[in-house]
């Protein structure tokens, strides 16, 4: 579990992180999103203890940050982002030498690398010098190493960054994996990645806590949320109809791919509606869909500060 | 095992693995026995000694051990390594102790590989060996004390560049602190009590008095507490920049 309690951080007059105050839970994949220097790398860097607040409290599995600094650490796997480590060493010297820094014991050394290698498919570059690692396994070697000693807490700052899509799929699947017995933040900003791994997502704009919901939440503040697309030759009378009708708030027709989309009042579901429609005036759809909601949208109302919910929140 | 034996091997290793450490061992060993031979008349003195080798060791440790310092943290707030280093369960005044003590072994392997001279000197003439042996733990004690301040550069500057200049400059000061050159900048507007403290920190008194056979327990702690004050203002200099 951790806590963080109004958590501000400020170099100089900049503040990073001002007042933020979350519970993450067991069994809880957190996503933090936020556009770039948002403060979310900042906010991670607290937790691990790299870097000191400059007010509020940080709690890790019940352990006072500031009291024990080393017992919250030992508690923590932790991957910085771009997931450093020394180019000039072996794969398998690197995670030696990190789990002996992590205090496992002389006999269990072998073990745990061993055990961490097999999970993470590093058998084939063992003993290979980091420095010659594809971006891919580089990635792979900084969680091992963050996972050597088998945290209750993993902190894993853009775990998927600049990985391609397969690279992308392996790594969200062993986060999946893992989520069950352990509290597990990531940091990112590829939406779609918070629908495929987190249970919760943190929207961090400019130091503040914007958002803070499940990603399915999230998509029901799109306007796009149970909006209904179709593709179709239609008469602008018939789109003017659609309009008038009680349940639809605005239509957008595009008549490049003639593909019209309907966006229905205060996101109620209307595609059986639509649908009717359709057959009603004998119309041939090549394709009618109906939308979850678009997070990519609901990103940027948010995080530009123009979302209604957050104006009332301030208000 | 113990974090900071981890990282001394760690440090060691990386030493190795680099061609750093053989340039340095390479040249360490050719310039000390050039000064030594050429410079120093080993052989023209007629005298079983080394003083002429171990004189010449505080201006090729001015060049050299800022080469080896200028790494040790620069590097890694480069890399990045720094703050995987830092969220490790390791305290910090072990990531400083360790850093600094491989190091410090580093250069005391060079100057371990300088053994042929001294069997020479055994063979050509009857030296004074316990002399040998002290100028020996002198001019190690003179590397930590240019290590430390190497070390604290280092953690201040991400660019290794920097770091060598500023500790060539700084250890060059302190080496010199005694002489004339140094004292006359100051002598103008401080007291005569501070030059004289200014003249006492020089790093060329304590080691020539070493040097001449006399292990004083006072220049021992000398730079004992050299290298201790440095190494306090790496670790105070680590949480500044960090971050950086």
């Amino acid at each position: 579990m951790i806590e963080c309690k109004n958590l501000t951080k400020r170099f100089n007059k900049f503040v990073a992180v001002d007042d933020l105050s979350f519970i993450a839970n067991k069994g809880e994949v957190l996503g933090f999103l936020g556009p770039n220097g948002a403060g979310k790398s900042t906010t991670m860097k607290m937790i691990t203890g790299f870097l000191q607040p400059t007010s509020g409290q940080i709690n890790v599995c019940g352990i006072d940050l500031f009291q024990d600094p080393l017992g919250v650490k030992n508690k923590i796997g932790y991957l910085p982002e771009g997931a450093p480590s020394y180019d000039e060493m072996r794969v398998c010297d690197f995670l030696r030498f990190i789990a002996q820094m992590r205090g496992i014991s002389k006999e269990l050394v072998a073990t745990k690398v061993d055990e961490v290698v097999d999970r993470m498919s590093l058998e084939k570059v063992y003993y290979q010098r980091i420095e010659t690692l594809s971006k891919g396994f580089k990635r792979r070697v900084g969680l091992a190493q963050a996972i050597i000693h088998d945290p209750e807490v993993l902190v894993l700052d853009e775990p998927t960054d600049g990985l391609d899509p397969n690279q992308k799929h392996d790594v969200r699947k062993l986060i999946t994996s893992m989520a069950k017995d352990k509290t597990i933040i990531l940091s990112t900003h590829i939406l779609e990645e918070v629908h495929a791994v987190c249970d919760r997502a943190i929207i961090i704009a400019d130091g503040r806590i914007v958002a803070d919901n499940s990603p399915s939440e999230l998509e029901n503040m799109s306007r796009y949320h149970n909006a209904v697309t179709f593709d179709a030759d239609i008469d602008f009378s018939l789109l003017e109809n659609i309009k008038n009708m009680s349940c639809v708030r605005d239509v957008e027709y595009k008549a490049k791919w003639k593909k019209t989309t309907v966006f229905p009042a205060q996101g109620i579901y209307i595609f059986d509606e639509i649908s009717d429609f359709l057959k009603k005036n004998k119309i041939s759809v090549t394709r009618l869909t109906m939308e979850a909601g678009r997070l990519d949208e609901v990103f940027r109302n948010i995080t530009l500060g123009k979302n209604t919910q957050k104006n009332k929140e301030v208000a | 095992m113990n974090p900071k034996l981890s990282i001394i091997t760690r440090e060691l290793q990386g030493y190795f693995s680099t061609p750093i450490a053989y340039v340095f061992i390479v040249i360490f060993l050719i310039l000390s026995g050039v000064f030594a031979f050429y410079l120093g008349g080993l052989y023209e003195r007629n005298q079983a000694d080394l003083s002429p080798f171990f004189n010449f060791h505080p201006w090729l440790y001015l060049f050299l051990v800022p080469a080896v310092s200028m790494r040790m943290w620069s590097e890694e707030r480069r890399s990045g390594n720094i703050e995987l280093l830092m969220t490790l369960p390791v305290k910090q005044s072990d990531l400083v102790l360790g850093k600094f003590l491989s190091a410090w072994l580093f250069i005391a392997i060079a100057l371990f590989l300088t053994f042929p001279m001294w069997i020479s000197i055994n063979y050509l003439g009857n030296p004074d060996n316990g002399l040998i042996i002290a100028s020996y733990i002198g001019s190690l004690l003179l590397a930590g004390a240019f290590l430390a301040i190497g070390s604290c550069i280092s953690v201040a500057s991400k660019n290794q560049v920097i770091a060598f200049i500023l500790t060539a400059v700084i250890c060059f000061i302190f080496l010199l602190a005694g002489l004339p050159m140094v004292l006359d900048f100051f002598a103008s507007w401080l007291p005569q009590i501070l030059l004289d403290a200014i003249a006492s920190t020089s790093f060329l008194t304590h080691y020539s008095s070493i040097n001449k056979g006399v292990l004083d327990l006072g220049d021992v702690v000398y730079f004992a507490m050299v290298i201790g004050i440095w190494l306090y203002a790496t670790s105070i200099v680590l949480d500044m920049k960090k971050a950086d």
